[in-house]
């Protein structure tokens, strides 16, 4: 039962998400609006419950297998892929592992200064 | 005799929205039990694993895409409640976002804007068609958000997901690894650059090392999600790729 109302919880707030976006026709996918619904919610009740954490740790555990069925649509593009292999695999192996390297030097730039801001307040 | 009744018995199978089902769910937990057997090595990516067994499946059975994803969808949309999920972990690391939250909003925004504008300016520079440069635009984050932004921006939603997925299997590969090499050790460092970098794919690759690199991960997921869903046809328009 815990599991059947988490579910409920998330697919409802889905469906709100997905209503909003249709009616303000805004250009962010339903589940993001109803992610950010469900974070200002709990935000408010300032708890989460054993309902929705074990529903949510269910569906976040196995995540990846979430993308199988998408990533299997790589056979409809063979010819695509086949005829702008160089541009695609470059962008993807560059570009990925780029972020990671900027996101992280950011963050750690952003830390120090952070750091060092605080230290001269004190 | 038994071929014919395995003849039909197939003709039924192949005809139901089950065996796709099946052989998705199959085709993970096998690749999972071998990415566990090699103890965890990075390179057998259980994702990257069952598609290829799958994609080899239906080459080989002569299977449509469409036959089998009428099956397959009922895992698929597991990733909408998948995404909304996210508000749970995000919730649950709200002390530690708290005194932190400036710090990953501006990397998260740097992160977003970096991957889209790198990926779609080397592919460019190599010369890829405009719907391949507008599919390869929201990569990096998680696939029903990518999909929809590619369909918004006038990309193909399923090129997308095949560009999503792949990315974040390199992420879930490399993405330790590299941040080893960078010498970042901060577990709320490592998981941001991973969820921006790697969305979905990465963070469960986060969640593996440990729970709050998994968490920080998720966050930053999440917010790339967000900030890529309502900055990046904007961007896009603002660089002349879209009308």
């Amino acid at each position: 039962m815990e599991f059947l109302i988490g579910i409920t919880v998330l697919l409802s707030y889905q469906l709100l998400g997905e209503v909003v976006v249709l009616v303000l026709d805004l250009p962010v996918p339903g589940p993001v609006i109803g992610m950010l619904f469900l974070f200002l919610t709990l935000l408010v009740r300032k708890r989460s419950s054993p309902t929705l954490d074990t529903a949510a740790g269910s569906l976040l555990s196995h995540l990846s297998l979430l993308f199988v069925p998408a990533g299997v649509g790589a056979m409809l593009h063979f010819q695509r892929i086949g005829s702008e292999w160089l541009p695609i695999s470059a962008a993807l192996v560059f570009s990925t592992l780029l972020t990671l390297v900027v996101t992280a030097l950011a963050m750690k730039g952003l830390q120090r200064l952070l750091l060092r801001k605080g230290a001269v307040h004190e | 005799m038994n071929e014919v009744n395995l003849n039909t018995l197939w003709v039924y199978l192949s005809a139901s929205p089950l065996l796709g089902l099946v052989v998705t769910l199959l085709a993970y937990i096998i690749s999972y039990r071998l990415y566990e057997m090699a103890n965890r090595h990075p390179l057998l990516n259980p994702v990257a694993l069952a598609m290829v067994l799958l994609i080899v499946l239906l080459l080989v059975t002569d299977t449509p895409y469409s036959r089998y994803f009428e099956g397959a969808q009922f895992v698929h949309f597991l990733l909408g409640p998948a995404t909304v999920a996210l508000a749970v972990p995000l919730y649950q690391q709200i002390s530690k976002l708290r005194a932190l939250w400036s710090v990953v909003l501006i990397s998260v925004m740097v992160g977003v804007l970096f991957a889209a504008l790198s990926a779609v300016g080397i592919a460019w520079l190599l010369g890829a068609s405009t719907e391949t440069l507008l599919s390869l635009a929201p990569k990096s984050v998680t696939t029903p958000v990518a999909m929809g932004i590619s369909e918004t921006i006038g990309g193909l939603p399923s090129l997308t997901a095949v560009m999503v997925v792949a990315t974040g299997i390199l992420g879930a590969v490399f993405g330790t690894r590299i941040l080893d090499l960078l010498g970042v050790k901060d577990d709320g460092v490592r998981g941001v650059a991973m969820g921006v970098a790697a969305h979905g794919i990465g963070t469960a690759r986060a969640f593996q090392v440990n729970a709050q690199m998994g968490a920080f991960s998720g966050l930053a997921m999440a917010l790339s999600a967000l900030v890529t869903a309502l900055f990046l046809p904007w961007v896009l328009k603002l660089i002349g790729l879209t009308g």
